[in-house]
């Protein structure tokens, strides 16, 4: 049964996919500017422009152009960078790798904190803990990423020197795992604060939710310990909205990192799709996009299929 | 021989907008192999009653703030959590309304009846999985292994209630809390999980108490009633006595209100009686009036019945009951 | 029969009379639990004030945002005069920011409040005819697809940088998200009795849709919105601050942490910090009349 779900779902994503690459090669396919022109230069004639564009497909209908792209994306080449003359893919791939580092320091940060700052408010409903927690949470559920970003390098970095402000890993000592935990600890916080705070409000509601059901009761009228119910009948039963919260927070760990990642010299898919814009270079942006979105839609067939293997009615 | 004795047991909720009196002196006991329902209208106060016992009434607003619940030589009033642990599930044992929403749904039935047969227990798995099947035929399930293996949403409402009622049996309790178990089921079914219920009372000697707004049920199940009225109990005695010399106005309503209990005489030529209702609702729980609770919906109401509440006049054979104006005796 | 239809439809007409007065005394009763809830209250006066302050930024604001003097910068919060100290053109704060909220609320409330419209009716019609909603939705989640960030930056990519580019973005961003809002809520209603009822009594089908599942979808709506406008407002300084909105000198709260990053070695933390607080608490405050405007329009989703 969840094999078939499975399966119905990954057949789902293959539209999307298809949408995802239209529209990305659309967006490219829209800015304004002939880069025949711009390989060229200022000075070239226009019938050298147009033989140019003759020659790299420019001229060719939508369709074609889309085909021919999407056959190229198919077989790994992106093409090649405008400023830096080099093939993209194999450029970005090392650079996406470090995004995904970020946002996984971020997903860590933002489940294990927020799932236990939130269980311990609900234990404690209606006390101070968990009126001042709550209320903190909704501040830091509105904090813009680089702000926090922003901050948390001028508090930790500047001011306390405790910690790196910029890079992924330590110049001197090379790729060490220290170094990077080091490096990776003020962006992951800054990019997981605001899904933490999201994530510790509905860990909350949902557990009082939970606690207050039917079937609580019977194990309590049972003589079932507080804390067994707790960790096996509440926590199994919040799972399902909590991971569909998290996959809805990935995007935005996605999203931010990409702010954060600018402030904090990470040398990700974000900062470089930004660099990228500032030099306009476009097929770097459109790689980078492209990257960033197809990791995006698998990660959200992953949490649903685990959100699925915890569906009861599904299993047989 | 006296099994649960409750005295004038008060529970009251604080609200933001007063302090609702949801149980407010009741009186009551259950004997060793005997069936009490205890029947009244939604609100009355009597599944709180029901919790109560078991000390399970919604904390922080709960709180039972007067009487005494003697149980087995012991108050259970007094009880701390961690003792109330020792007698849930092993002496006193409760079942709920809702079959459905009283199983975890993420879990199998058999997960969860181990988890209650072992904790109780403390058996290896293979020992328990032998004990639920006993339980199983001991509710008249003998499709073991399909049971066991299957969530709570793939069996019927009344296969439901009896792994229910097997999970409350695993330790023999003396006492049995059933609230509204079949309220939420078909009538065929309802039948079915009462002699259910009859058998185990009869085979195990386990007490009963009926929790029901259904005086139908009463009847064929219950030695003793007592009708639960707005927190308090008006009429209280054998089933019975009860049934053919109601005394209360209210008792008299509720059993005409029903078919099967209704004591009017025919009205017409073919036998066929009418069924009458009892207008009005329940008072507000935040503002119980000085008299007695019943005296806006009573059609035997003085000036006497405004003033304050009837204490108990008792009648013989134990009947008890509080009012100004009783009903007087039917044919 | 004639006379039990005359009787039926006067019967209806005094239900619908009835129905108006509820609905008037409804309102009053959700003012009045919306101005008990204390924290919707303090957030409606945080919004209220940010909106008048940001009209009247010019008779409100103590000096011209723009005009910076050299000799001061720099200097911290308390400087005599200039309350919030002054950046690194010696511009003081304080006017900056009153005249940046012009900008920033003016990126989040007029694309919110356009989709306010088209999300509605694209939800509404998903929603209740499915063959087309699926259809519609489907298309909907390639948008989905993209983290909002992501998808901004590619816009912005493509016309440019500017106040118009951010709200276009921002439209575009958004609208997947409320018309969602509107197609679950829909979904939801359409299938409860009074739209069974409604059919029976022999109502269109754009009757059903716009006059019974439509007042009902809109307290969902609304709330979505109010909070939205929080996020978006975020979500647009985020984008200024990248570069991609408004151009100096001109700045919104965005970009004013953009000039307040290369002085952060030099000891004046408050320029870039002080907008990314006003931000937050303007936002928390949309968050809190959202919650208490949740609870006053729904008297079943009342929670703790």
């Amino acid at each position: 049964m969840i094999v078939s779900y499975v399966i119905k779902r990954i057949f789902y994503m293959i539209p999307i996919l298809f949408g995802v690459s239209l529209l990305v090669f659309s967006m490219i396919y829209l800015i304004p500017g002939d880069p025949a022109r711009m390989m060229l230069g200022q000075s070239a004639s226009p019938e050298a422009v147009q033989q140019l564009r003759d020659k790299l497909g420019f001229n060719d209908p939508f369709i074609i152009q889309y085909g021919a792209w999407l056959l190229d994306v198919l077989h790994g080449d992106l093409g090649t960078s405008i400023t830096m003359r080099i093939p993209v893919t194999a450029f970005l791939i090392p650079k996406l790798l470090n995004t995904l580092i970020l946002a996984a320091g971020g997903l860590i940060i933002c489940v294990i904190i927020g799932i236990g700052v939130g269980i311990a408010a609900a234990l404690r409903k209606y006390t101070w803990f968990d009126r001042i927690i709550m209320f903190m949470a909704q501040f830091g559920a509105n904090a813009p990423a680089f702000w926090l970003a922003i901050t948390l390098m001028w508090l930790f970095s500047i001011k306390l020197g405790w910690l790196p402000s910029s890079g992924m890993y330590d110049v001197r000592t090379g790729d060490t795992f220290t170094g990077l935990l080091e490096h990776l600890i003020l962006p992951a916080f800054a990019t997981a604060t605001v899904s933490l705070a999201v994530i510790a409000r509905l860990t909350r509601s949902s557990l009082i939710d939970v606690l207050n059901a039917e079937f609580i009761k019977t194990f309590r009228a049972n003589g079932i310990s507080e804390s067994k119910i707790i960790s096996k009948h509440a926590f199994r039963n919040i799972l399902p909205p909590l991971i569909n919260m998290i996959g809805l927070q990935i995007g935005y760990l996605l999203g931010g990192a990409l702010f954060v990642e600018v402030v904090f010299n990470w040398p990700g898919i974000g900062s470089q799709i930004y660099a990228s814009i500032t030099s306009q270079d476009l097929p770097m942006v459109q790689a980078g996009v492209l990257f960033i979105a197809i990791s995006f839609v698998v990660v959200n067939l992953i949490n649903d299929v685990f959100i699925a293997s915890l569906n009861p009615r599904l299993k047989n | 021989m006296t099994l649960l004795d409750i005295s004038n047991l008060q529970v009251h909720f604080t609200s933001p907008n007063g302090t609702v009196q949801a149980v407010n002196g009741v009186d009551f006991s259950i004997n060793h192999g005997e069936i009490m329902a205890l029947v009244g209208e939604s609100g009355s106060g009597k599944s709180i009653t029901g919790l109560s016992i078991l000390g399970l009434v919604p904390k922080p607003n709960g709180k039972i703030v007067n009487g005494s619940m003697m149980f087995n030589g012991s108050n259970l009033v007094d009880k701390t959590e961690k003792e109330f642990r020792e007698i849930r599930g092993k002496e006193i044992a409760m079942i709920f309304q809702n079959p459905l929403t009283a199983m975890d749904p993420s879990f199998t039935v058999g997960n969860q009846m181990l988890e209650i047969i072992k904790y109780r227990q403390g058996l290896s798995k293979k020992n328990g999985l032998l004990e639920a099947k006993k339980l199983l035929d001991l509710v008249g399930i003998h499709d073991h292994d399909r049971v066991i293996n299957s969530y709570p949403h793939a069996l019927s409402g009344g296969m439901r209630q009896r792994v229910m009622i097997a999970m409350a049996l695993s330790c023999k309790p003396k006492l049995l809390i059933a609230d509204e178990p079949t309220t939420a089921l078909d009538a065929t079914i309802q039948m079915q999980i009462l002699s259910l219920l009859k058998r185990i009372n009869l085979e195990l000697g386990t007490s009963i108490l009926f929790i029901t707004h259904d005086f139908g049920v009463v009847a064929n199940l219950c030695d003793k009633v007592a009708v639960m009225y707005a927190g308090r109990i008006l009429e209280y005695g054998e089933t019975q006595e009860i049934l053919t010399k109601p005394k209360h106005p209210y008792t008299k309503g509720l059993m005409n209100a029903m078919p099967e209990t209704s004591i009017e005489q025919p009205r017409d030529g073919n036998g066929k009686k009418r069924l009458e209702q009892i207008d009005g609702s329940p008072p507000d729980l935040l503002n119980l009036p000085d008299g007695c609770s019943f005296f806006d919906r009573c059609n035997r109401a003085t000036d006497k019945c405004c003033t304050a509440f009837p204490d108990i006049t008792t009648k013989t054979n134990g009947h008890l009951v509080r009012c100004f104006n009783e009903e007087e005796v039917y044919v | 029969m004639e006379r039990d239809i005359i009787v039926v439809s006067r019967e209806l007409s005094i239900s619908k009379h009835r129905v108006n007065r509820i609905k008037s005394n409804t309102f009053r009763q959700s003012i009045r639990v919306f101005s008990k809830d204390r924290l919707a209250v303090i957030g409606a006066v945080i919004v209220l004030v940010s909106i008048l302050s940001a009209v009247f930024a010019p008779f409100i604001a103590p000096y011209a945002p723009n005009i910076g003097d050299g000799s001061k910068r720099l200097l911290p919060i308390g400087t005599p005069g200039h309350i919030l100290g002054l950046d690194e053109q010696g511009r003081d704060i304080l006017s900056r920011l009153i005249y940046g909220g012009r900008l920033s609320l003016l990126s989040a409330i007029i694309p919110i409040t356009f989709m306010f419209a088209i999300s509605l009716a694209l939800g509404l019609i998903a929603g209740y005819f499915t063959r087309l909603g699926e259809v519609i939705m489907r298309i909907l989640d390639v948008l989905f697809a993209f983290p909002t960030a992501l998808l901004a930056i590619a816009i912005s990519a493509i016309i440019g940088s500017g106040l118009t580019t951010i709200m276009l973005s921002i439209s575009i961003v958004m609208l997947p998200y409320m018309t969602r809002v509107v197609y679950t809520s829909t979904m939801n209603e359409k299938n409860k009795e009074y739209v069974e009822a409604a059919k029976a009594l022999g109502a269109t089908k754009f009757e059903i849709l716009f006059k019974e599942i439509l007042p009902n979808v809109l307290t969902d709506i609304i709330v979505y919105t109010t909070t939205l406008m929080g996020t978006t407002i975020v979500f647009a300084s985020g984008l200024s601050f990248i570069g991609l909105g408004i151009q100096p000198p001109d700045a919104d709260w965005g970009r004013m942490v953009t000039g307040g990053i290369s002085v952060l070695t030099q000891g004046a933390p408050h320029i870039a910090t002080i907008p990314g607080l006003v931000i937050l608490i303007v936002a928390t405050a949309f968050n809190w009349v959202g919650d208490g405007l949740q609870s006053a329009l729904d008297p079943y989703k009342r929670t703790q």
